[in-house]
């Protein structure tokens, strides 16, 4: 198991290492994308991302499936994990803007009293 | 004691924020619809932005515009408010960017409290997932990345 573990922290971290792997997926955290339409864009050579790809999906970063004569890579299994951790930001900063606004609806809340004690006199 | 923000990705294009406030829905409105109050809470310190202006024209067809400083670089955000129905729902365009979603707010007033719910609609789940919390998203992505990595390494 602990071979394991190192095996594919290895695998990850030598994925993570290239500055066009990380492009790679980036740009299928966007969409889905043929090796042909990744080489275009990243102006390289089939070949070339075929090794790229080769590497992500060793990792488990990036899957690929064949139809037809075109192969697709789309993000792995870590996806999900990666999904939840996205969501989980998105709550922070929501939450954080609401905790700011606690105060502000309290701070409204207290003048509203003041207003209506002198409206009374 | 302070009340939960939940996010739940109702589908492939919508999110939905929810959070109960104590105070009653006509002041929690005036927060969201109230330039000189909007500003004291829609850009919290841990965002590490600031918001340089900001214009609320808050009426069905009105425009707003909110322009962000982020070091030395400048962002604006803006749109058009579709539905306004106060203290109830407000609806506005995110037009700055291709796939902007529509942004809803609603406000529900229960026994002196007010739940709301801020839900945004994309046009596609691609167009979510490149936009929504734009604020470093993919940056941030990484980083997560990396802890798990080193998690893994140190099993």
């Amino acid at each position: 198991m602990v071979q394991y573990a190192q095996t594919r922290f290895d695998a990850s971290f030598a994925a993570l290492s290239d500055a066009t792997r990380r492009g790679v997926l980036e740009q299928l955290w966007r969409a889905d994308a043929s090796i042909t339409d990744l080489a275009e864009k990243f102006r390289m050579s089939l070949t070339g991302m075929k090794k790229h790809v080769g590497v992500l999906e060793q990792s488990g970063l990036v899957t690929t499936a064949k139809v037809g004569r075109v192969r697709t890579c789309k993000l792995g299994p870590r996806r999900l994990e990666e999904e939840a951790a996205w969501i989980e930001r998105y709550r922070q900063l929501w939450d954080a803007r609401f905790d700011a606004l606690d105060t502000v609806v309290e701070e409204l809340k207290q003048k509203e009293k003041v207003v209506g004690r002198k409206k009374r006199e | 004691m302070k009340n939960r923000t939940t996010v739940e990705r109702k589908s492939e294009r919508e999110l939905a924020v929810t959070r109960t406030f104590n105070g009653p829905a006509r002041l929690v409105f005036e927060a969201w619809t109230k330039p000189d109050v909007f500003r004291q809470w829609w850009v919290p310190k841990s965002m590490g932005m600031s918001l340089l202006s900001c214009e609320m024209d808050v009426r069905v067809g009105g425009r707003y515009r909110l322009e962000f400083a982020h070091g030395d670089s400048r962002m604006a955000f803006f749109g058009t408010y579709k539905e306004v129905t106060p203290h109830s729902r407000l609806v506005w365009t995110n037009d700055e960017s291709d796939g902007g979603a529509i942004s809803t707010v609603t406000f529900e007033e229960r026994s002196g409290k007010t739940l709301l719910v801020y839900h945004e609609l994309y046009p596609s789940k691609e167009a979510l997932d490149a936009n929504a919390g734009m604020e470093n998203a993919m940056a941030e992505t990484f980083e997560q990345l990396d802890e798990l990595l080193v998690t893994l390494g140190a099993t």
